[in-house]
């Protein structure tokens, strides 16, 4: 005993020639680890680059925003001194009308007066006139004093709320696209408060996205359960069939299966055309089913489906026949054995479904943007929407972390109540 | 209790598993059903429990029709070969479900599953998940489970196929322990002939959808009534004839293909002139024997020698078949052979039974 402790700490174990073993094994291992290294850098790398990397900078991009300090570099510093009270310094006025004067002259995107108006304007909607129109007239202010001048060339310069928004611009980091982004904004005195209601809009298309997804899980999961079922239980020729047909549209592409149902389900579509036909509805009254929530909840119903089939499946699979059998010998009837030995044991399957269906329907964009027409968008056409057409994408990056948010929350929740360790994917 | 009256089955409607089946079994009983995989022996287990209709015949239990009662209304206990022990119960819920599903409350629940668990020795183990258990203590849970809503008749589907050897062996005693100390009528299938011997009080012999013998284990291994059945049940050797005349004594005179003259118990022969197939235990084989009046002897010529301790496995030539097996006790005066030896054999007359030649 002694001499194998002798060269390590008391206690520990260590090598016929004395290196402690953890070191040994290490040294034994290492070669493999290295291996298993060099086969996951690719997939490292490309993560790094593909994903890592631009979703940390649009999350950075959420909060950064240089604008104030890029257009007016020395303006930004100076109003940082005042204190909030009335009107800047004319001190601090004359530097605001030399920036904005050299501003003029610049055309560097992200550093023109275009830029700080446009920014400005998210803040004081209706505010981009003001900033533009009286850049091009400031070329007559040559001398002091600036205050007077520049309330001259518009009565609002005298307006505290927009020299507030202006030293809160002038910060590169800023939380405002974030409360933009849940419908809260500056008043006049610095504070948050809600949006006026007309530009309540984000909050609430985010609770219907919410609850749509909900819907729209709840829905393949009725659909997907007996479906899974008849999968795992019938014989290998049948199955191989169904399974078939549950994958086939899962390979076709997704434009064209969300297209096929527009087609199917416009007012002069196939559905409609059938019930017609089959006079269920008069010719007059044919419903409307598509560019609406239904559109949106009918499409992405039937691609989802897959993604709750194929988890509830996989765990069906895995659940042999003679678990009900045993039930009914104890002497439960079909639906009591299915109720307590079946339906338990698929709660794995059902977890993953779900979460799986759940966060991808959160974040769905195309089918939405295709048959949603106005009342079946959901957040994630708003999110396309800044950092395509109005290209504010801070206020789409802070909208997409939030999303991102309520994700990483669902999914922690989850491990809470079903624990990830029992999801099974297959 | 158990009563199958000519009870057929077919999947396919081309090919009948179970053939024209009868059987009764009385009170109490412990009988096994024995054979090769694809006999119908599950089949008819299944039939029983109610798992699959019979397509034809009635099975009766307690002199009621059963063949329209659901499984779960038959009131039989069953342990499964794979024991399916519900994963997500703990062993107590496990043990509570036939309860709970009869309605007990839950107090009287409690006390049955405390008691079904000290009777299988596991009374510490009911907070545990069946995945917690051993392979061996499963196997008793599962047996519990069966018995804990004390049914009258418990199938058994080759409940020890999973375990290894040493705990087949140790749980097949206790199996047949608590048979015996509850008096309950078991109906059990197995693949293993030791199994089923050791068990049983009686063993049906399946082949091929028909009840070959339904004797007891010492009639089945003494006396096997077809070359199935000979062949089946332990070592046999085999020597093919055809059938010369059958005496007073119930010994029929056989003529081997090899030429030899033998005399041996008539069972299931037919007339002169017909095949027959010779059956005698490698143990019922001496060496060199002493001549009496109805022994049979031959030569032989010794082809391997496997040393077993108890025993020298000897194979040798006889009569023209060189799979020809004779045990020699390992006893103080025995014969020492030596391979290419050439020496006699010879059996008594009555322990070499004349059976139907299957192959014919």
């Amino acid at each position: 005993m002694t001499d194998v402790t002798a060269s390590g700490v008391p206690g520990e174990i260590t090598t016929t020639d004395g290196v402690p073993l953890k070191t040994s094994l290490a040294r034994a291992t290492r070669r493999q680890r290295l291996q298993a290294l060099v086969l996951v850098l690719p997939l490292l790398l490309f993560l790094l680059v593909a994903f890592v990397l631009p979703i940390g900078e649009m999350l950075f991009r959420s909060v950064y925003s240089p604008v104030g300090s890029n257009v007016l570099p020395n303006f930004s510093k100076v109003i940082q001194e005042w204190d909030g009270e009335d009107l800047p310094p004319e001190s601090t006025f004359e530097v605001f009308v030399k920036d904005m004067r050299a501003a003029r002259e610049n055309n560097e995107i992200g550093k023109t007066v275009g830029n700080l108006a446009t920014r400005i304007n998210y803040e004081i909607p209706g505010s981009r006139g003001l900033f533009t129109r009286s850049a091009r007239k400031l070329k007559n202010i040559t001398e002091g004093p600036y205050k007077e001048a520049l309330i001259g060339l518009d009565k609002r310069w005298e307006n505290q709320h927009i020299w507030r928004t202006l030293q809160r611009v002038s910060h590169d980091y800023t939380i405002s696209f974030y409360l933009a982004a849940l419908d809260l904004k500056y008043d006049a005195n610095n504070d948050i408060v809600r949006a006026d209601p007309l530009y309540r809009i984000y909050v609430p298309i985010m609770f219907k996205t919410l609850w749509l997804s909900a819907l729209i899980t709840a829905i393949c999961l009725v659909i997907a359960y007996p479906v899974s079922y008849l999968l795992a239980t019938l014989p290998l020729r049948t199955s191989n069939l169904l399974m078939i047909m549950v994958l086939l549209p899962f390979w076709t592409s997704l434009l064209v299966r969300t297209t096929a149902w527009i087609a199917m389900l416009q007012t002069e579509g196939i559905v409609n055309d059938i019930l017609v036909f089959t006079q269920i509805i008069p010719e007059g009254s044919r419903i409307q089913m598509v560019y609406n929530m239904t559109g949106t909840i009918v499409a992405m119903v039937h691609i989802l489906l897959p993604f709750m089939i194929l988890p509830l499946y996989s765990v069906m699979k895995t659940i042999p026949p003679y678990y009900m059998r045993a039930a009914r010998s104890l002497g439960a009837t079909g639906t009591y054995s299915f109720i307590k030995v079946y339906f338990p044991q698929t709660i794995p399957g059902i977890a993953a479904g779900t979460l799986l269906v759940f966060i991808l329907a959160i974040g769905y964009y195309i089918t939405p943007a295709l048959v949603g027409g106005n009342d079946g968008l959901l957040i994630s056409n708003l999110i396309a929407d800044h950092i395509k057409k109005t290209l504010n994408w801070s206020l789409g990056a802070a909208l997409g972390a939030i999303l991102l948010a309520i994700v990483l929350v669902f999914y922690w929740l989850y491990n809470k109540l079903v624990g990830v360790d029992n999801l099974k994917f297959g | 209790m158990v009563r199958f009256q000519n009870v057929q089955k077919s999947y396919d409607g081309e090919t009948l598993v179970v053939k024209d089946l009868n059987i009764d079994i009385a009170t109490g009983e412990f009988v096994t059903m024995l054979g090769p995989s694809g006999s119908g022996k599950t089949t008819t287990l299944m039939m029983l429990a109610g798992f699959e209709p019979a397509t034809h015949g009635e099975i009766y239990l307690n002199g009621n029709p059963i063949n329209n009662v659901p499984p779960h209304k038959r009131g039989i206990g069953m342990v499964f070969q794979n024991y399916a022990l519900f994963p997500h119960m703990s062993v107590a819920e496990n043990l509570a479900f036939p309860l709970a599903v009869r309605g007990m409350s839950k107090s009287e629940q409690e006390d049955r599953v405390k008691k079904v668990l000290e009777m299988v020795e596991l009374p510490e183990f009911g907070g545990r998940r069946p995945a917690q258990l051993s392979g061996g203590q499963q196997q008793r849970v599962a047996v519990a489970r069966a018995l804990v809503f004390e049914p009258d008749l418990v199938l058994m589907d080759e409940p020890l196929g999973a375990l290894d050897k040493q705990l087949r062996e140790q749980m097949q005693y206790e199996i047949k322990h608590i048979h015996e100390s509850l008096g309950v009528t078991v109906v059990y299938v197995t693949h293993d002939q030791s199994e089923a011997l050791t068990m049983s009080d009686r063993v049906a012999v399946f082949e091929d959808g028909v009840i070959q013998q339904l004797s007891s284990p010492e009639e089945l291994y003494e006396r096997p009534e077809n070359s199935f059945v000979a062949q089946f049940i332990g070592e046999n050797n085999k020597l093919r004839g055809t059938v010369q005349g059958v005496g007073q004594d119930k010994l029929a005179t056989v003529k081997l293909d090899s030429g030899d003259v033998v005399k041996a118990l008539a069972v299931g022969i037919g007339s002169k002139g017909e095949r027959t197939l010779l059956s005698v235990r490698p143990e019922r084989v001496s060496i060199e024997p002493k001549k009496s009046r109805n022994t049979v002897t031959l030569t032989g010529r010794v082809e391997e020698l496997i040393y077993l301790g108890d025993h020298i496995r000897t194979r040798m030539s006889v009569a023209g078949h060189t799979d020809f097996i004779v045990k020699v006790p390992n006893n103080a005066h025995h014969h020492e052979l030596s391979e290419g030896q050439t020496t006699t054999v010879g059996w008594e007359a009555e322990d070499c039974r004349a059976l139907d030649d299957m192959a014919a």
